[in-house]
């Protein structure tokens, strides 16, 4: 556990992603098994641990600190792990026992009764430096956010065992806890571990956005182009095991969307974006947010919000492997399927003719806020199919975001990198002399100007409420979003998408900020 | 006539208004105190200064011989007085010279902390309670989460890094007077004894410790010659230094940085830094406190920092306790 809390402390600072690379090889190198593959599975988020919840810590720091100073510090720090870990009573002395391993850590948060866990919580963050509580506050919550992602820790595997990371990406999700098998194998020291029992998820392509220094690359010759939705990405499988839906990441939704997955009626392992559709119509991404996250949507939810899958790509079809095939060959093999087999709420993603770049632009240019298409996928025609995110066969082109300048109204500390500076901003647009607020953005500005921003606020705030405070209406932002519709959430009526901070207009006077009917003539049709 | 009557929280600072004297004004006036020599508590162009003679020595440094019309130098414990109002300095531990103001008036005293720690400091003499009506005590790191670790265990990860990464450079980021020195020191009494290496801001207030008797060990101000040659060793540079130019011909940089604020990983993360020494020249809460304690005044004033932790728990141990909401106090001064 400790060389473990170590690791985590040096991952945490390091920005470099070849030193994050070696300091998870020296220690898969210099650590035995079970605790590595613990390792693998906390870093990439992949155990569950029931028992372990967010209000037990809460209560176990509650019972020891004044519930204001409390408050207070966790408003400055931002986030509850690290707090608790500075707050937790008892000295800072450096390492003073020797603390169980990673495995028995694990092992315990996993099976101890919920009765028993907080008082066995207690005694370990009793015998823990506060770098140490921290780590295994970590561990329990299952929120490191050290910057490794999957696919890094992928990378690192297949460096450590000196093996293609697409063996990585397909072993993954195939098996098991505590991944001794997995070792074994990078080791060299077994076969590779057979996985064919279990429905797995296939690692997806992904897109660089487009640049405009690659404009000169995308002819109708070299690049199929087609809409970009705005739903989620999602890979729906259906094979002689059964069926699956996963995320793009292999998060298996298959419970989220039983219907989507009843759509699906011959073999194959489909890439499309997943969207609520109504026959012909699609729905927004506000429709689908219905939807995310119930895990056993009602029939009635299901009845409202249909699903349905734009498909773009098939991986698999009736057994055969079909990725190394190019991608015009792979999308008449998926038209021929989807013509065949014509499974409900299943649509092809059109393709886009063009004949000329200046063309595709104005397409692109000419779609009207976007409630459903967020901008352009460029595909290069002889391309195959590949894990992860190759440069040059695909590319997104987003659609240019809409902006208002609107007066900031409240601010709030941040969390996360962000946290103790005033960095979570609801901003507003004038309606009559009143200003009326319609959304809220913490990101978009650079670090320096953060350290401008939250001393303005400090400066200005003329109430608080808890952690919030009120400012002058003084400030201007120009604001960006993607989209803007009805709500009922804002007093204003209405509510952006994705939302961040283009500029700040230190130099604009309030008064000539945008006023609501601004909103209107953006609104989506 | 209690302080409140006669102390006065104005645009240029705090007022003692009978003696028409301001504490660490942050603008030009005709008579300053001055607590301490940094720079947002010492600024030039004052008529008289009163401070100790290490702060004024801080000052010249500084800003010149001519940093202020006239300089009153006063040593720990002497008393002067100043229109009816008697001023006298005692020590804070904060830094070389840095010193608490007392001053007392139609019989009530009030005594302003500056800024202070209770932890021991070889670079000057340490903080003394000084008994009073009204103690006025800064705040920056007051939040319970602040409990600085011992000085020794935070120079041991320096030098085990140094250990672990032998061919990379030290940068650390340090404020250039105090923290600079201070970590000298102390990585001299851990038997670091190679040379440690400055960037040019650092040099004329190690020379002036050094004037005032400490010994530094062997430093070396870093050059284009020598930064190649820098692989292994510790280098110390003003934080602002850290994502420089400057900084780009030392060779393999691990960023370092000693202040209480690294104790946030967030804040360390936004910084860059990665391998954050907290280390502070400012007391921590658990200092605060057993600082109210032992000054033992029935009332406390609370400056520049995180005010409402403090008066929220003053007053919850019975004291009289208030914000003074002063502006132009850098957080981030460390």
């Amino acid at each position: 556990m400790r060389a473990f809390s170590r690791l985590l402390e040096r991952l945490y600072y390091e920005p470099s992603t070849l030193a994050k690379e070696r300091l998870l090889l020296d220690y898969f190198k210099a650590t035995p098994d079970p605790d590595r593959g613990y390792a693998v599975a906390v870093i990439a988020g992949d155990l569950s641990l029931p028992n372990f919840k967010r209000s037990m810590v809460l209560e176990l720091i509650r019972a020891r600190v004044d519930p204001v100073l409390l408050s207070m510090s966790y408003d400055y720090v931002g986030e509850l792990s690290e707090t608790v870990a500075h707050l937790w009573p008892g000295n800072s002395e450096p390492e003073a026992e020797d603390l169980p391993s990673l495995s028995d850590v694990v092992h315990a948060l996993r099976h101890t009764s919920k009765a028993d866990l907080p008082a066995y919580v207690t005694g370990m963050l009793d015998r823990m430096t506060s770098p140490e509580r921290w780590a295994f506050l970590k561990i329990g919550m299952q929120s490191l956010r050290i910057g490794v992602s999957a696919r890094l820790l992928k990378q690192v595997l297949a460096k450590f065992g000196d093996k293609p990371i697409d063996d990585i990406e397909t072993l993954w999700h195939g098996v098991d806890l505590p991944y001794e098998q997995l070792f074994l194998w990078l080791e060299g020291r077994s076969e590779r571990p057979a996985v064919h029992e279990a429905l797995t998820f296939t690692p997806v392509m992904l897109a660089h956005p487009l640049d405009e220094k690659d404009f000169g690359l995308i002819t109708p010759e070299a690049y199929a182009a087609e809409w970009k939705y705005d739903g989620i990405r999602v890979q729906v499988v259906n094979s002689p095991l059964g069926r699956a839906l996963f995320t793009r990441t292999g998060d298996d939704i298959s419970h989220t969307f039983p219907d989507v997955l009843a759509h699906l009626n011959f073999h194959a392992v489909l890439d499309g974006e997943l969207i609520v559709m109504r026959g012909d119509k699609n729905g927004t991404f506000n429709d689908l947010q219905q939807r995310l996250g119930r895990k056993a949507p009602s029939s009635k939810l299901i009845a409202d919000y249909p699903a349905g899958i734009i498909v773009y790509d098939v991986l698999a079809l009736e057994g055969e492997d079909v990725r190394p095939q190019p991608h015009a060959a792979r999308r008449a093999l998926l038209e021929a399927a989807l013509t065949h087999h014509k499974p409900d709420a299943m649509k092809l993603s059109p393709e886009l003719a063009f004949d000329s770049f200046e063309a595709l632009a104005d397409m692109r240019a000419s779609v009207v806020n976007t409630p459903v298409i967020e901008g352009v996928m460029l595909k290069r025609r002889d391309s195959s199919y590949v894990a992860g995110r190759p440069t040059g066969p695909w590319y997104k082109w987003k659609i240019n975001p809409k902006l208002v300048d609107a007066v900031l109204m409240y601010a709030q500390r941040g969390s996360g990198k962000r946290s103790s500076f005033y960095s979570d901003f609801t901003f507003g647009l004038w309606s009559g002399n009143q200003i009326l607020p319609i959304g809220k953005a913490y990101f978009g500005f650079t670090d320096a100007e953060l350290v401008e921003l939250d001393k303005w606020v400090r400066h200005n705030t003329i109430q608080t409420f808890g952690p919030v405070r009120e400012v002058k209406k003084e400030l201007v932002f120009e604001v960006a979003f993607d989209a803007v519709h009805r709500s009922t959430r804002h007093k204003s009526g209405y509510a952006l998408r994705f939302p961040r901070i283009n500029r700040i207009r230190w130099d604009k006077p309030a008064q000539e900020a945008d006023h609501i009917p601004a909103l209107e003539a953006l609104i989506a049709r | 006539m209690h302080p409140k009557d006669w102390i006065e929280i104005t645009r240029r600072g705090v007022l003692c208004r009978p003696g028409a004297v301001y504490i660490d004004p942050v603008q030009p006036v005709a008579d300053a105190i001055v607590t301490h020599g940094h720079a947002d508590h010492a600024r030039s162009g004052h008529g008289r200064v009163f401070a100790t003679p290490e702060t004024l020595a801080i000052m010249r440094a500084r800003y010149g011989d001519d940093h202020a019309r006239t300089e009153c130098p006063l040593a720990y414990g002497e008393t002067v007085e100043i229109k009816g109002v008697k001023l006298s300095l005692h020590p804070a531990g904060h830094i070389l010279g840095s010193a608490q103001a007392r001053l007392e008036y139609g019989g009530f005293s009030i005594v302003f902390s500056g800024d202070y720690k209770r932890r021991p400091d070889p670079t000057c003499v340490p903080f003394e309670p000084v008994p009073c009506d009204v103690f006025v005590t800064e705040a920056t790191f007051a939040l319970p989460v602040f409990r600085h670790p011992p000085l020794d265990s935070e120079i041991a990860r320096l030098l085990a890094s140094l250990r672990q990464f032998p061919d990379r450079c030290h940068l650390i980021g340090v404020y250039a007077l105090g923290k600079c020195q201070r970590l000298m020191m102390a990585l001299r009494a851990a038997g670091y004894e190679d040379t440690v290496y400055l960037h040019g801001a650092m040099v004329r207030l190690c020379e002036l410790y050094q004037d005032c008797g400490l010994d530094l060990g062997a430093w070396e101000v870093v050059t284009a010659e020598n930064a190649k040659t820098l692989a292994g060793k510790i280098v110390l540079c003003p934080p602002s230094a850290l994502q420089d130019r400057w900084s780009r011909k030392l060779p393999d940089v691990l960023t370092a940085a000693a202040s209480g604020w690294m104790r946030i990983r967030a804040r360390a993360k936004q910084k860059g830094v990665e391998l954050p020494l907290v280390v502070s020249d400012h007391a921590d809460w658990d200092e605060l406190t057993a600082t109210l304690m032992d000054v033992g005044a029935p009332e406390v004033w609370v400056t520049h920092g995180r005010d409402d932790a403090l008066v929220h728990y003053a007053t919850k141990v019975g004291l009289k306790a208030q914000a003074l909401h002063l502006l132009g106090y850098e957080d981030d001064s460390e």
